[in-house]
């Protein structure tokens, strides 16, 4: 009888460890863990005994101290007296709300750019060529500082509004100051405000929260207009007029709310040394989101061309062949299938400008890396902890921005079946 | 026939016309324009507009490069040459102070009768680089170029000649134990001996060995210290050796990411994904403030080869990232052939996989380079000079030069924009060679 | 390709890296060169000319150790460092001492761990403005934009001063010293402010000095001097007593001029004691030669008031005058210990 036996059961050898594919790579993934965790407890074990050498301890608890120092621009309430983790706080914000700037701007700036490049116009080529190469080429320090430059030189102090034959003046009807230290702007205010919430964290306008109500709420209702327009449309081929309707819907709530909350503008005026009554958008950021955003420009400029040269010529081709006008070939036929190519490296760019924020140190504007990691740091002489908490708050970030990013990415995806 | 017609019609040609010219508004410049730029609406309003922005910049920026002056002592100076040359109010660029001061945004406070050396360790670059930028070059050079790190050092940071080459020697160490491992036909010996003996020879041979050899036969070069360094000199130095540097870990990262060892993995993704979730500024100011920490008590490096570290690590997330483009790029087959082949992993990927991995890879690497050396500028915030602030601030800092800016910045500029638009274009040309090879 | 160039550095800087221990003095001898922490460049205290050559007041602090302990004023390495770095600097040992107008406060004292050797200017943080302002007084400035440099004391100073008279100001944070000028001068700020002697130094260098004041007020005190790591008391005593012979030497009269004449001996037992010329060999119990405080000041360019003049003083372009940074005898702060 013939005896099926499996593999010869040969006896478990130590050399098997290393030449048996089933244990190899069990073996080398032990050796890496093992000199994984020897790495770092080499580098613990020297950060504590250089520590203890210092006569320093590892402990957040300076968070909590009063930080002592003013900063110049806060989206939250903040005072000398308020602690470091406040501080931290402000500069986080200051981070997140330039990053935003910066990258609505890059965007919209970039995808003009990058549809003009293509455009047969010969001057409209070559100069947006030009600019795309000059600015990708040189450092994005540079276009910081050239942009703080020009605000600090070229635009007048604040004093040159003064007197009776003042050498500058306010744009806007007068309702705008370009000054070497801000622009000043005019401050929406409420008479009749309905106050604040207080988070614990921060305060929430609950006026804001009103006007976000009334608009998500106009918007959806213009959609259900637009949905029954289309759908009297499917059924009787004839659309109904709805331009009044949406207009009314879209305006008229949010118009009346302004008029209930007393809505009113306070022009910035120039009393003692600086602007007051309005809001001053400090030049630093201005600076900060000019050079940000015309840098990184070029670069979306290039993805969002690159994006639309990906699409083949017989797409634009079979799009006019069915009748469409230009506007519609672009935004029906082209602009989706671009777009997931286009998607992805502008991912890299969102993350590039939030990491490129931190060169606000050039200027002088107050980020995270200003009040955490520059004037907390110093007064503190906290480097470690301060520096550590500021690489995960940054990590932290990036990855929230690529988690959003990839999810809209999945929906642009082309869907294969 | 021709009666019925002569009453019928009044007048019938009879002779053929000669060719005409085609319309005036179908020849020429006027054509041209009218396809290129007068079109439609939109396209004329876009080149009106367009006119209109290059008009625009020229009045703003001609006449202040006009009345630039090159030969002055102070800004003001320039500005008073200018008003008597122009007139009063008139505005001008003073390129007298790159003049005078070029060479500090060159090489900073480098010697200035050693300036042959940074330049030449720059030619020698090229004539390293050169057998793997260009493919016609015979191959057996790439082993010239490997002496290249040592040769840069000598000539950069000067010192004892056996420093350096002891540090290369580490690598004749490594191959020397391989070969001799090899022979004793045990297993697993030759690459231990090729992986820890020249780490060995580094940590505790190299050093002595040196200083033995530098009072037995003193070879010197005149020493520059790292303080010396700055400008482009600085900025070249940090990038060309932290891209290189991290080629090697990079490549390892890469297929770190692509194992199917679940830590190996984790590892190189963890590592990969902090590195770029990170801006570079805090990794610079790890290299000045925390690296001191995480090494052993007493341990100080100049603060330049803590920023290569620094730098080099936070290239290596970016090559490796390249490369594993470069990896997922090669068609599967080729895994499958070596496969086939029976080769085991590190033999298929040292001869079939990564040179071609590599060299597709080649034009993103050039790419990650242009941005790493735009991004050496940061290094002035941990108190290095680099070209743009650094030297710059230091130049404004001397009463002549006080209150100039746009000139060093366009000087800086400029050189910045020669140097990586040189490079682009280097990288598109290969983009283009390579996808032809590929088909 | 050029994998190794890492390598190879490593190795030079294994060979080149000092090895930091508790004995401060061991290390600077054996590698026969002092690291001095300095400004990143403010004319008058520590500033580079275009060569890379360093002078200043604090300079002449780093000059006088060096000369000091290995008898050579030219072997120092001064190692430019910001408001930022200037701490880790010294803490991890890349610099043997800080000499860097850095106030002696008791946080830095007692929480960052140095010591502070003395004090080799008394300062206060002062305000300027244009006089086009007509701004007389520093109580004026409510509402006012104002630069500043971070990483100092003088931001705090600032918040509490503002503080506790009830008025608002709007800081411009700025690195240096260089930017916070170039700030001031195109009027992005109203007025600057930092420890007086720094306003008078800027002042000193625009182009037209008369039209900026720098206001009456000084609000906070501001003692600087150099500070070297907590922990060696013989490194911190070296620091201390340099900087007292240079301080003494003036009270006695000892010049560049006479210390040569001086050094042979003299009729005052002090004067000897210093210039190591009598029986007591002072040098000894701190590990140094006989004549340290000798080299020390002709290593310096001379005792505290030559160097005062040459860097600092009314002769120069920062005129400075004495007032508190003169010898006790004058009424001045300055008031070093007998060397006995």
């Amino acid at each position: 009888m013939a005896t099926a036996t499996g593999a010869p059961k040969a006896s478990f050898r130590l050399s098997m460890l290393l030449y048996d594919t089933r244990y190899r790579s069990m073996t080398i993934q032990v050796v890496v863990l093992l000199l994984f965790m020897a790495g770092v407890a080499w580098l613990v074990d020297n950060t504590i005994r250089n520590l203890e050498t210092l006569g320093k301890d590892f402990s957040y608890g300076f968070l909590w101290n009063r930080a002592g120092y003013d900063i110049n621009q806060t989206l939250v309430q903040y005072s000398n007296d308020s602690t470091h983790a406040r501080a931290m706080l402000v500069g986080l914000l200051n981070t997140l709300l330039v990053a935003f700037m910066s990258c609505a701007a890059a965007t919209v700036l970039g995808l003009i750019i990058g549809v003009l490049r293509l455009s047969p116009n010969w001057i409209i080529g070559r100069l947006t060529t030009v600019y795309v190469e000059v600015f990708r080429n040189i450092p994005v320090l540079l276009w910081i500082l050239v942009a703080y430059a020009i605000f600090t030189e070229v635009m007048p102090p604040p004093n040159a509004f003064r007197g009776d034959t003042p050498t500058a003046s306010m744009i806007l009807f007068d309702s705008v100051a370009l000054t070497n230290r801000y622009t000043a702007v005019p401050d929406p205010l409420f008479s009749r405000s309905l106050g604040n919430i207080d988070l614990g964290l921060f305060l929430v306008s609950v006026d804001l929260l009103a006007i976000i109500v009334v608009i998500t709420g106009s918007i959806l209702a213009n959609r259900a207009i637009l949905a029954r327009a289309t759908r009297v449309q499917n059924a009787t081929g004839i659309r109904p007029v709805t331009w009044w309707k949406s207009l009314a819907v879209l305006v008229l709530p949010l118009l009346l709310l302004l008029v209930a909350l007393g809505f009113h503008v306070e022009r910035p005026q120039l009393r003692g040394f600086n602007f007051t009554g309005g809001i001053n958008v400090s030049n630093s950021l201005m600076a900060l989101w000019l050079g940000l955003t015309l840098y990184t420009t070029a670069f979306i400029a290039e993805i969002v061309r690159a994006g639309i040269a990906s699409v083949s010529h017989g797409q634009t081709e079979a799009a006019f062949a069915l009748g469409l006008r230009p506007g519609h070939t672009m935004r029906l036929v082209i602009l989706p299938q671009a777009l997931r190519v286009i998607v992805p490296p502008l991912i890299s760019q969102y993350l590039n400008i939030t990491k490129n924020s931190s060169l606000a140190i050039a200027v002088g504007y107050m980020d995270l890396r200003g009040t955490l990691g520059g004037i907390t740091l110093n007064q503190t002489g906290r480097e470690l902890e301060a520096v550590l908490l500021m690489m995960l708050i940054y990590l932290a970030i990036s990855l929230v921005i690529s988690g959003v990013m990839n999810l809209y990415n999945n929906s642009v995806k082309l869907k294969e079946r | 026939m021709s009666d019925t017609h002569a009453e019928t019609v009044a007048y019938v040609r009879e002779t053929m016309l000669p060719q005409a010219a085609p319309p005036v508004s179908e020849v020429g410049a006027v054509k041209w324009l009218r396809e290129n730029l007068f079109s439609g609406v939109l396209n004329t309003i876009l080149t009106l507009v367009g006119i209109a922005v290059v008009i625009w910049l020229a009045q703003a920026a001609l006449p202040w490069f006009l009345h630039g002056v090159w030969k002055a002592n102070s800004l003001p100076e320039c500005r008073q040459i200018i008003a008597e040359r122009w007139g009063e109010g008139a505005h001008g660029a003073c390129w007298a102070v790159i003049r005078e001061r070029w060479n500090q945004f060159l090489f900073g406070f480098y010697p200035s009768e050693l300036y042959w050396r940074p330049v030449l360790a720059l030619v020698l670059l090229f004539v390293a680089l050169a057998p793997i930028l260009f493919s016609q070059l015979p191959r057996k050079l790439i082993r010239g170029s490997a002496l290249y790190p040592a040769v840069a050092y000598i000539l950069l940071w000067g010192g004892s000649l056996w420093v350096p080459l002891m540090a290369m020697a580490g690598f004749v160490v490594g191959w020397a134990g391989a070969a001799l491992g090899r022979r004793t036909g045990l297993p697993l010996v030759a690459p231990l001996a090729a992986v820890l003996l020249p780490i060995l020879w580094w940590l505790f041979a190299a050093g002595p060995v040196a200083d033995q050899l530098d009072r037995l036969f003193p070879l010197w070069v005149r020493e520059v210290r790292s303080d010396a360094f700055g400008g482009f000199v600085l900025s070249i130095t940090i990038g060309v050796a932290a891209i290189s540097l991290s080629l090697p870990l990079g490549i390892v990262l890469a297929l770190g990411r692509r194992s199917d060892m679940l830590l190996v993995k984790a590892l190189s993704v963890g590592f990969i994904e902090f590195i770029r979730g990170v801006p570079l500024i805090t990794l610079l100011f790890t290299a000045s403030l925390l690296l001191n920490y995480f090494l052993p008590p007493g341990t100080n490096f100049d603060i330049i080869l803590r920023v290569i570290i620094m730098v080099t690590l936070f290239a290596a997330a970016y090559i490796a990232e390249v490369i594993r483009g470069g990896l997922a790029a090669l068609p599967r087959g080729q895994y499958e052939a070596a496969d086939s082949l029976g080769l085991d992993y590190w033999k298929s990927m040292r001869l079939i996989v990564l040179p071609q991995a590599l060299k597709i890879s080649i034009p993103g690497i050039v790419s990650t380079f242009i941005g790493l050396f735009k991004d050496t500028t940061l290094v002035i915030f941990v108190g290095l000079l680099d070209p743009l602030k650094g030297i710059t601030d230091a130049v404004r800092a001397s009463i002549e030069w006080k209150g100039i800016y746009w000139e060093p910045f366009m000087f800086v500029g400029a050189i910045f924009f020669i140097f990586n638009f040189g490079m682009s274009r280097y990288s598109m040309y290969l983009e283009g060679k390579l996808k032809r090879d590929h088909r | 390709m050029k994998n190794t160039v890492f390598l190879g550095t490593l190795a030079a800087a294994g060979l080149v890296a000092g090895f930091a221990s508790a004995a401060t003095l061991d290390d600077v001898k054996a590698r026969g060169e002092l690291n001095c922490g300095v400004n990143t460049g403010l004319v008058g205290f520590a500033a580079p000319d275009a060569n890379g050559n360093w002078s200043g007041f604090d300079v002449a602090i780093c000059r006088a150790m060096a000369a000091a302990v290995l008898g050579d004023a030219s072997k120092v390495r001064f190692v430019p460092t910001t408001g930022q770095t200037r701490f880790t600097a010294l803490a991890s040992g890349e610099v043997d001492i800080l000499s860097r107008n850095t106030t002696w406060t008791f946080s830095r004292d007692a929480d960052l761990k140095f010591t502070f050797t003395g004090v080799n200017y008394y300062d206060g943080q002062g305000f300027m403005v244009n006089k086009a302002l007509g701004v007389t007084s520093a109580k004026e400035l409510d509402g006012a934009t104002i630069c500043i440099q971070t990483g100092t004391t003088t931001e705090l100073n600032l918040a509490d001063f503002f503080k506790s008279n009830n008025m608002n100001y709007d800081p411009v944070p700025i690195e240096t010293n260089a930017e916070g000028e170039q700030q001031f001068l195109a009027g992005a700020c109203d007025a600057y402010t930092t420890d007086a002697s720094g306003l008078a130094a800027t002042r000193a260098a625009f182009a037209n000095p008369d039209e900026y004041v720098i206001l009456p007020e000084i609000i906070s005190k501001e003692p600087l001097g150099p500070l070297v790591r907590q922990g060696d008391d013989q490194w911190a005593d070296i620091g201390r007593w340099t900087l007292n012979a240079l301080i003494a030497a003036e009270e006695y009269g000892v010049t560049s001029a006479n210390i040569e004449e001086l050094s042979k001996g003299t009729d005052n037992p002090e004067i000897n004691r210093l210039l190591g010329a009598g029986e007591d060999n002072l040098g000894a119990m701190l590990g140094l030669e006989k004549d340290w405080a000798k080299k020390a000041i002709i290593g310096a360019g001379g005792n505290y008031g030559e160097i005062f003049a040459a860097t600092i003083g009314e002769s120069t372009p920062i005129g400075l005058a004495r007032g508190l940074n003169a010898q006790w005898t004058q009424g001045g702060l300055l008031y070093s210990p007998p060397f006995r």
